[in-house]
């Protein structure tokens, strides 16, 4: 008899729960959806959507860089390559290249906390598809130029975060009739 | 079918050979569009099937081809025709090539005796229900054989598991549809739906408590045959990587997905049709209904619209419910549902033989049953509400929404993509 019991206990604990379970999906149909439709149903530009600290596509200011290449020690990858060469005249180091391969990069911020100078950070980009994998290396240097020299005790002036890589990021997807003009572009490294 | 040749051959006076190739055209056009017909309802169902998934778990799902994503089927079908055909090295060809043939006209032979209107039937056949249960068989052969042709573990696996649950729920599914032949008298679909009528109270599902809980039985039965979802152990993802279909790809694979979706049509059809009373009119009479255009069209949509019902049912219960281990799914068929079926035959034998129809003994348990199943919804409903209260979300009913529009601008992104992209080019293109 207990058997029997258990038999059409199990039934109706199959139909209760199932029930249960189908009322609880139901009642999500009612419900708004929380995602927002990407890119174009955004309500305002998505970088500004992305949390504060997101790790986005690495970007170099030029004018902090004191070319130490304590960066590209850090990096695990190594997808850091730093060219710097003394002047023999003038004794001044200068900064040749700096490129990142964005490409190889796995965005971990080792480099961000070894740097001393806030010369590299996160962006908050991450829309990078490019046509070819090797105009995913990005120099940083427009013109060769002596290193900075920053003062003790005194702070660096930053820029506005994203300003620098977002030049470089719309030349590479540029229109192709702009890319042959502006050969200077750091999309084209290589 | 046969009454429209019949009038196509008199009204133009033809004999003999004439006749014959007249009516073999038409043999190949009905044919054609029943095809044409599942081949579209399956294609609707895959996109209403990403709708209803993208709701219940609160996304929006495809909504940017055509208005509200509609034309999003005619895409992936076409993604699908030029994709490569792909035969493995090592499988056997011809029996590769062959099974998706196999399901494909399993589940769409079984189109030509549905129903979807009183004069909207392709072959109204005297054993129209049991040709239903025969046809789809054939599925079954051809899953098996897709799996074995593979010659991948997976496949194998698949198939077998297809066959063995397939097989298995045949005799829950006959014997659900079994008692309903024993209400009706008839095998024929058109005869079953004639016998019903427009009311739910008429309907076979409330004809008596045997009744309701076979169509319990047979949907569930219909759902395992149908490899869905809590059944879709030949398809596992999780364990088998795709089942049976692991190695095809283009149209053949196009036609294994098209005949799992023409399935869930096809068993929301005949549950339509054995229990909730097909293309009846509440009020109409089917010899009113004859007579009428405007009363045919309306229980054509009458129809669709019962069968799109139990295909919403279907796939609500996919993005609900778990997926059943094999022995659960064999204990289910063999400790449950076969008893209960029994029970269930046995049970509307012995009320036929208590209550023979129509007698007013008869209309009340009929009504006290619909009552029942009214309750049950009633209370349903309020399990609904509350789950709804309890979620603290206020109320959205706009199924097609897909968020606010023109809040974008191009212009603040570092890249625009689709048409603001060739906005964008235009515009450094002037300068």
């Amino acid at each position: 008899m207990g058997q029997l019991a258990e038999y059409f206990n199990a039934i109706g604990r199959t139909i209760l729960t199932c029930s249960d379970g189908l009322a609880v999906t139901f009642s999500h149909l009612f419900r708004k959806p929380i995602t927002i439709q990407y890119p174009d149903r955004t309500a305002k530009p998505l970088t500004e959507m992305l949390p504060e600290r997101s790790r986005g596509i690495l970007e170099m200011d030029q004018e902090l860089c004191t070319g130490c290449s304590l960066c590209s020690k850090q990096c695990p990858i190594n997808c850091i390559t730093i060219d710097v060469q003394k002047n023999a005249e003038t004794k001044e180091r200068i900064l040749n290249k700096f490129v990142i391969d964005i490409g190889k990069c796995m965005f971990c911020g080792l480099c961000v906390e070894a740097c001393k100078f806030s010369a590299i950070r996160h962006s908050k980009e991450f829309e990078g598809t490019v046509s070819d994998v090797n105009r995913l290396k990005i120099n940083f240097v427009e013109q060769p130029a002596p290193v900075a020299k920053p003062k003790k005790g005194e702070d660096p002036v930053l820029k506005p975060v994203g300003s620098i890589i977002r030049k470089y990021l719309a030349d590479q997807w540029a229109p192709a009739a702009n890319k042959s003009s502006d050969t200077n572009s750091g999309g084209k490294s290589e | 079918m046969n009454a429209l040749a019949d009038f196509i051959i008199n009204s133009l006076g033809l004999s003999g050979l004439s006749a014959e190739l007249v009516m073999l055209l038409l043999v190949v056009a009905v044919a054609a569009a029943v095809f044409g017909i599942g081949m579209t309802i399956s294609g609707l169902l895959t996109l209403a099937e990403r709708r209803v998934a993208g709701r219940i778990q609160s996304r929006i799902g495809p909504n940017r081809v055509g208005p509200f994503g509609l034309l999003q089927w005619l895409v992936d079908g076409l993604k699908l025709i030029m994709k490569e055909d792909v035969v493995p090295h090592d499988a056997d060809p011809h029996m590769f090539r062959m099974a998706p043939y196999l399901v494909v006209v399993g589940v769409f032979a079984a189109f030509a005796s549905l129903p979807f209107g009183q004069l909207l039937i392709a072959s109204d056949l005297n054993v129209g229900i049991l040709y239903l249960l025969a046809i789809t068989s054939l599925v079954t052969v051809g899953v098996l054989m897709s799996g074995w042709a593979s010659n991948n573990k997976w496949s194998m696996i698949g198939g077998i598991r297809a066959a063995a649950q397939i097989v298995s729920y045949e005799i829950p599914t006959a014997l659900s549809v079994a008692s309903i032949i024993l209400i009706s008298g008839t095998l024929s679909m058109q005869g079953i739906i004639n016998e019903q009528g427009g009311w739910p109270w008429q309907w076979y599902i409330f004809y008596n408590p045997f009744t309701f809980a076979v169509f319990f039985l047979y949907f569930t039965a219909a759902l395992a045959e149908g490899n869905r979802i809590p059944f879709d152990l030949p398809e596992a993802e999780s364990e088998l990587v795709s089942g049976y279909n692991t190695e095809y790809s283009g149209m053949r694979f196009a036609g294994f997905f098209l005949a799992e979706f023409a399935n869930i049509y096809l068993m929301s059809a005949i549950a339509t049709t054995l229990f909730f009373g097909g293309w009846q009119i509440p009020g109409v009479t089917p010899e009113q209904q004859a007579g009428s255009l405007v009363l045919q069209i309306t229980g054509m949509v009458v129809f669709m619209s019962k069968s799109a019902v139990g295909c919403f049912v279907v796939i609500w219960i996919r993005w609900t419910l778990p997926r059943l281990r094999i022995d659960q799914l064999m204990s289910l068929c063999y400790k449950y549902l076969i008893p209960l079926s029994f029970v269930c035959l046995g049970g509307n034998a012995i009320y036929l033989l208590i209550f023979p129809k129509p007698s007013s003994a008869n209309t009340l348990v009929h009504m006290i049953t619909t009552l029942f199943g009214g309750v049950l919804i009633v209370i349903f409903v309020t399990r609904v509400m509350y789950h709804h209260r309890i979620s603290g979300v206020s109320l959205d009913l706009n199924f097609l929404a897909r968020g606010e529009k023109g809040k974008y601008n191009p212009e603040t992104q570092v890249r625009a993509y689709g048409s603001f992209r060739k906005k964008y080019e235009k515009k450094q293109g002037a300068k």
